[in-house]
């Protein structure tokens, strides 16, 4: 396999709040490798989207900050980099999808002229070259109509539309890495289906390495290779996207599968359940963070921390892993 | 058995007013002529896409919002046409409960007012009987009675959203509206809700209206099956017989849209062209016509009735032209 395009070690990142400092992410490692697309699952809270945002040196500061750990992508840290150098990197290297696309779009300029800006900016293109590689990003996205869509405002778009222009602007400097984060969730059924399907295939077409930050394990199902699930700030589970969803190991990772309705095929049988509910991030318990909901607890979860260790084509951060058998 | 509800050709539209004199310049169908009965201690499952009017049709139904036109009967009698006393002592039997847990609580009130707050309304009770009757509802939706002291910020989504629940059951009503009742919550605490509203339907034969953009968990619920598009119900169907066989092209496409949490299951999708149409600009004839690949010239002329394709005793409805 060839070296990781990004390779997180050890990251943690804390924010100060009233009531003492909290550790959203706490010490988790893992590798992303060209052109493949990786997800990054759990509940919120978790921590997921601090991790997705502090690769792009996007963690809010204050109140988080950085307190540990290295984020190299191509062989350099990202960490401790000041703000000229990331913005370097950012938008060129390393893009950025947002949940919700109005965040990521100016209701005050046109469509194109928020993404000339960009092509101008870092690819050095004439405003007529950088007008028509807009239109020709708009197509690619999707979208109909493109060069009339060019000089409409973002209000002019439905929710569908604003998307697929963020995701436009986000590969106008072919980047190497995208961040999506929730890319479709604020969208309807029917368009996030359209959505997800052209963000796959473009991943593909312009061979970018994707990090997909969801709540939804069926996105995941769909558009990754790899995904890594998360609780409580940590990675507990490390899986080849068949490999997890065919044999969880981690009991939390099992629980979430079995607790989808869609894949409880009879209609209106009672639903398995993870009981109880997720610790409080300023109160957590001294060993496995899942201890206190999960059916599979040993006596050695409550005093230590389990870290990630290899099972089968699996990395599983626990005691006593779930045995499927084949 | 008896309807315990009744709706027919039920509208809401909402004026839009536009230019100087502020007239109504259009009019928004929210809820366009939708009909359908909801047996006692059954669940009717309602979903579509934002904008569809699912939960304007909820609105409409327990008069949160005045409809247009149309008949709403509980039990058999008309809502618009009760008196006012009467009207209110219906509206105990028809309770609601909302999609977000966080703004549908007071942040002021303690659990125990909240739950109570019904019945200091309709008079029910004296003080000791109403604060017995918060334990018990505390009981039911499976939280303790030490929390009735404290306040909604204290507690996490999922239990909020017991706390609506209890407050929803306070009067004891045949039918509730839940409106997205668990869809800001987590994967692993929404099965739980989930299955405190199936116990409590089961033990307590109340009737849902059960309002979701989420097909899995609607079918995961519900008895029967209602899709909306712009403010029409399109297809009404016993759930197993809606997600085996659907008829409409826009329930197939909705259905082939969501996402299989199952890598190895790939999905034959049916991806739709474009976007919603607005509600406000309805497309003439059929409201999908503009989006449905089995199109025929005809659908942009006639709004298809629905028809009956059902079997006997399995009535299913899907108004599509290419059943009539």
């Amino acid at each position: 396999m060839s070296a990781p395009l990004l390779s997180v070690r050890d990251l943690v990142i804390e924010f100060t709040t009233e009531q003492g400092v909290v550790r959203a992410v706490d010490g988790i490692s893992f590798d992303v490798f060209p052109n493949e697309t990786v997800g990054l699952v759990g509940e919120s809270g978790c921590g997921k989207t601090v991790t997705g945002l502090s690769i792009l040196g996007l963690v809010p500061r204050p109140p988080g900050r950085i307190a540990g750990g290295r984020i190299e992508f191509e062989g350099r840290d990202l960490v401790g980099l000041d703000e000229s150098e990331l913005r370097a990197i950012r938008g060129r290297d390393i893009a950025m999808i947002f949940q919700e696309p109005m965040t990521a779009l100016n209701p005050v300029f046109t469509v194109g002229s928020q993404m000339t800006d960009v092509l101008r900016r870092y690819k050095g293109l004439s405003r007529r070259q950088a007008r028509a590689a807009a239109i020709e990003l708009l197509a690619r996205v999707g979208i109909p109509a493109p060069d009339r869509r060019v000089d409409e405002y973002p209000h002019q778009l439905s929710g569908g539309m604003r998307q697929r222009v963020v995701i436009a602007m986000a590969l106008s400097c072919d980047p190497k890495l995208i961040v999506a984060d929730e890319p479709t969730t604020a969208l309807d059924v029917t368009t996030q289906a359209q959505v997800l399907e052209q963000l796959v295939r473009l991943q593909e077409e312009f061979r970018m390495a994707m990090i997909l930050v969801t709540h939804d394990l069926g996105v995941i199902a769909e558009a990754c290779d790899r995904a890594m699930v998360m609780y409580c700030g940590r990675i507990v589970e490390q899986a080849p996207i068949e490999e997890l969803f065919a044999r969880p190991r981690h009991p939390y990772s099992a629980g979430l599968l079995a607790s989808i309705p869609a894949r409880v095929d009879d209609e209106r049988r009672e639903l398995p359940v993870i009981p109880g509910m997720v610790p409080d991030l300023l109160h957590l318990p001294p060993g496995c963070r899942f201890a206190d909901r999960c059916g599979r607890r040993l006596a050695r979860c409550d005093v230590e921390q389990p870290g990630l260790a290899p099972a089968g084509e699996s990395r599983v951060a626990c005691f006593n892993p779930v045995e499927t058998p084949r | 058995m008896s309807a315990l509800l009744e709706v027919r050709d039920l509208r809401k539209h909402f004026p839009v007013r536009g230019g100087l004199l502020r007239r109504v310049v259009a009019q928004v169908k929210a809820v366009d002529g939708v009909s359908f009965t909801l047996e006692a201690g059954r669940t009717l499952g309602l979903v579509g896409e934002s904008g569809c009017g699912k939960s304007t049709l909820g609105r409409a139904i327990l008069r949160l919002q005045r409809p247009t036109g149309g008949q709403v009967l509980l039990e058999g009698r008309d809502l618009a046409t009760l008196p006012p006393a009467e009207l209110i002592a219906m509206r105990r039997e028809m309770q609601i409960i909302f999609q977000d847990p966080f703004a549908s609580l007071s942040p002021r009130r303690t659990v125990a007012q909240i739950i109570r707050e019904p019945l200091d309304v309709h008079g029910i009770g004296t003080p000791e009987e109403r604060a017995r009757r918060v334990l018990e509802l505390l009981d039911v939706v499976g939280m303790r009675a030490a929390v009735q002291d404290r306040y909604p910020h204290e507690f996490s989504g999922g239990q909020r959203q017991r706390i609506g629940i209890a407050r929803a059951l306070a009067l004891n009503p045949k039918l509730i509206v839940a409106d997205e009742p668990v869809s800001a919550l987590d994967v692993s605490v929404r099965s739980q809700v989930l299955n405190l509203i199936a116990k409590l339907q089961r033990e307590r034969g109340i009737a849902f209206l059960f309002i979701s953009h989420d097909l899995s968990v609607v079918r995961h619920v519900s008895d029967q099956v209602g899709v909306m598009y712009l403010g029409k119900l399109v297809e009404l169907a016993p759930t197993h017989e809606l997600f085996t066989n659907p008829r409409h092209p826009y329930t197939e496409a909705l259905l082939s849209a969501v996402p299989v949490p199952d890598p190895r299951r790939k999905a034959k999708r049916i991806v739709l062209a474009g976007d919603v149409p607005s509600p406000m600009n309805p497309p003439p004839g059929c409201p999908f016509h503009t989006r449905c690949p089995k199109a025929l010239p005809y659908c942009s002329q006639a709004v298809p009735q629905p028809v009956d394709v059902g079997s006997p005793g399995r009535p299913h409805s899907v108004a599509c032209h290419l059943y009539t």
